[in-house]
């Protein structure tokens, strides 16, 4: 293609806040190291340069305080994009986060909505241990009144980023660490795609299928798409055709395009670098259970984080994550496909 | 910069300069190894070098006495050296093995001794400050003397965790020291941009907790100072605040941009303000130690570093079955 434009989801996380930015001045952005620095994992680059640093500021390290400033600022009409910088850290700042941007409107009897995004990054894989490198996916999703999206690759970050702007609920953006596009975390180069340089939205709330097939469903978000993807080429050329689906929000979960996959290919493994109990997976493997039980050729499995905390050790870590190859071994066995020896 | 100065001809023996010196050198240099070994693949993860801010770990251990015990946050390597934990065992750690001091499951952030009484290692900025209230609340209640010395950095005392404790541990009279490493910068975001604060440590004021700042550069001003302040703990006066004005050298953690201060401020502080060269001077300028004698000790530390070096390469990583260990007592 002549005009494509390939960007990491940094990138297009950053363009998407600036396009809302000059249309709506509402909108600002604050977090730890934010404006300078241009954030950590490089999505708020070049804001502070266009905008200012009233717009886009720096805050001390104080959670608590300036996501609760945001829950405020949104009550009052604005637009805040807030960023905590790992999700890990929620627990020193959760009760502005559940107990108040999330029940403010209901408890309001709808008087006041919490209009903001919450922009966090999720993720392991590179030795942080378990203080750094978790996705907390289910502890968001769980409670109810706000939205969760997660991104896979590019033109989705754009797309939910510009959603998230406008969007009158509060929404949690969480973006996986290995799909920024920063060399130093190991990049994924299907993370890096064309995104238009016009603003669009991506529907919250609605999967995307990223790979059509027939036998098995492999349904999965942000870095697990790309699992599920490289195990869908394996699958391929071992004569099994995988359906991978983003689901790109969790809330709200589209379960419609998860029964209506499982419904065609009679199989389904969930991919999800969340710990395994009481979170993402058993979620998704209850969505097919409860009404479409009868697709169901074999039992559901799912590739979660197992319930340790996360290690540092390499090895251990690796041995924990989710990969290719674990989903490969699930789909084949799901198939009843002979297991090389 | 602050503060107090040493002392022009200072009261000290030789003995302690030289013991000064040379932990301070092994903090310097085990650093240094580790940075190379980071840069090997050796070490994974974000790796937080304590180089510049030895005087301060070193100052305040000689002040202490067995029993008393210390926490502090990510950037952890220099106190865990200093109280004397074992260099092998914090290396091995970094490199993920077996023979680190959690088993390669902590890493860099997450350490700890029970033998030298040091309570980690946290990732969580400000976290470790109510829990070291809360080690020196067991003391008191047990009825011992033992002091706690709860470290965190300028960015962390703007976390509302660090207030809370404050007035806990007046209110209780905690034999707490909380020692704020003011090293001028929270990642990229220096103090003045953090904070209208003049000072750290006068916030303890509101809560009727004395302390001071110290020059953290300088062991010998740092000793003083915590000899004043374990003295008030000890006698059951507590808490107590220092803060340490001193200064990182290295980036924030392996992976910093370094795009948020000159290289000229940091060459100033390191030919001006160095801790270790400050005592090199004190012992050589005062006819104390001669340039043999500190060689020698040179010598010795490189010894001591790659053998730690060594220890962390060779000892086995550990066994995926060590997964589900330690999860429950
Ligand atoms: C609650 C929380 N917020 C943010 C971070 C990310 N973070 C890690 S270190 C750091 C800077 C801390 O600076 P300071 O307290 O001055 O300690 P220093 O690194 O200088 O030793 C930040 C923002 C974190 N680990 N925990
Ligand atoms: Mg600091």
């Amino acid at each position: 293609m002549d005009n494509e434009r390939k960007l990491t989801i940094a990138r297009a996380m950053a363009e998407a806040t600036a396009q809302e930015m000059r249309i709506d001045p509402r909108v600002f952005v604050m977090g730890e190291d934010i404006a300078d620095l241009g954030g950590v994992f490089g999505n708020t680059r070049g804001l502070a340069e266009e905008f200012g640093k009233e717009r886009v500021r720096d805050t001390p390290i104080s959670e608590t305080g300036f996501i609760g400033a945001a829950v405020g600022a949104a009550q009052d009409g604005m637009r805040p994009v807030v960023e905590l910088m790992f999700v890990d850290f929620f627990g020193v700042c959760f009760d502005a986060i559940y107990n108040l941007m999330a029940k403010n409107t209901y408890f309001s009897g709808g008087k006041f909505n919490v209009p903001m995004v919450l922009m966090t990054s999720t993720g392991g894989g590179y030795s942080d241990a378990g203080q750094h490198s978790q996705c907390l996916y289910g502890s968001f999703a769980h409670l109810p009144g706000m939205k969760v999206v997660s991104p896979s690759n590019a033109y989705d970050a754009k797309g939910l980023m510009t959603a998230a702007i406008r969007d009158p609920n509060p929404v949690i953006y969480m973006y996986h660490k290995g799909l920024q596009g920063m060399g130093w975390l190991g990049t994924e180069k299907g993370a890096i795609v064309h995104v238009p340089e016009e603003p669009y939205e991506v529907e919250i709330g609605k999967a995307r299928i990223a790979r059509e097939g027939r036998d098995v469903t492999i349904v999965s978000i942000a870095q697990g798409v790309h699992h599920g993807l490289k195990a869908a080429r394996i699958l391929q050329d071992q004569g099994i055709s995988a359906e991978v689906v983003d689901l790109r929000s969790l809330v709200p979960l589209d379960r419609d395009t998860i029964r209506a996959s499982v419904a065609k290919t009679g199989r389904l493994i969930v991919v999800d670098e969340d710990y395994h109990s009481f979170g993402v997976s058993g979620e998704i493997i209850a969505t097919v259970t409860e009404t479409n039980l009868a697709d169901l050729k074999a039992p559901p499995r799912r590739i979660a984080y197992p319930d340790v905390p996360i290690p540092f050790a390499r090895v251990m870590e690796q041995y924990c994550l989710p990969n290719a190859d674990k989903i490969v071994a699930a789909a084949r066995e799901l198939c009843g496909a002979v297991i090389p020896a | 910069m602050a503060t107090k100065k040493a002392p022009e001809r200072p009261n000290v023996s030789k003995e302690e300069l030289l013991k000064f010196y040379r932990e301070m050198l092994l903090i310097r240099r085990f650093e240094e190894k580790a940075g190379q070994l980071y840069g090997m693949g050796l070490i994974g993860g974000f790796c937080h070098l304590y180089i510049g801010q030895e005087a301060v770990v070193v100052g305040l251990e000689a002040a202490t006495k067995e029993g008393d015990k210390r926490i502090t946050s990510y950037r952890d390597h220099g106190h865990m050296l200093a109280c004397g934990m074992d260099p092998k065992g914090v290396m091995a750690e970094l490199t993920g093995r077996i023979g680190g001091y959690s088993k390669g499951k902590g890493g860099s952030m997450h350490m700890f001794s029970k033998e030298r009484h040091f309570y980690g290692g946290h990732g969580i900025v400000g976290a470790q400050v109510p829990l070291g209230a809360g080690l020196a609340f067991a003391d008191k209640y047990l009825g011992n003397d033992n002091v706690t010395f709860a470290y965190f950095g300028d960015g962390a005392a703007n976390q509302g965790q660090v207030y809370e404790t404050y007035n806990m541990a007046e209110l209780w009279n905690l034999p707490v020291i909380f020692v704020i490493e003011n090293n001028q910068y929270a990642m990229g975001t220096s103090v003045k941009r953090s904070t209208k604060s003049p000072s750290l440590w006068e916030r303890g004021a509101a809560y009727g907790i004395k302390g001071e700042a110290v020059d953290g550069m300088d062991v010998l001003a740092v000793k003083a100072a915590a000899e004043k302040a374990v003295a008030t703990c000890r006698a059951g006066e507590g808490p107590y605040i220092l803060e340490m004005m001193t200064y990182r050298y290295r980036g924030h953690s392996m992976s910093d941009p370094a795009k948020y201060r000159t290289r000229e401020e940091v060459e100033k502080m390191k030919s001006e303000k160095d801790a270790i060269e400050h005592v090199r001077d004190l012992l050589l300028q005062g006819g104390l130690a001669s340039d043999e004698e500190l060689k020698a000790i040179d010598k010795d530390i490189k010894a001591i570093v790659n053998e730690a070096a060594e220890f962390s390469k060779e000892s086995p990583e550990p066994p995926v079955e060590e997964l589900w260990t330690d999860i429950y007592a």
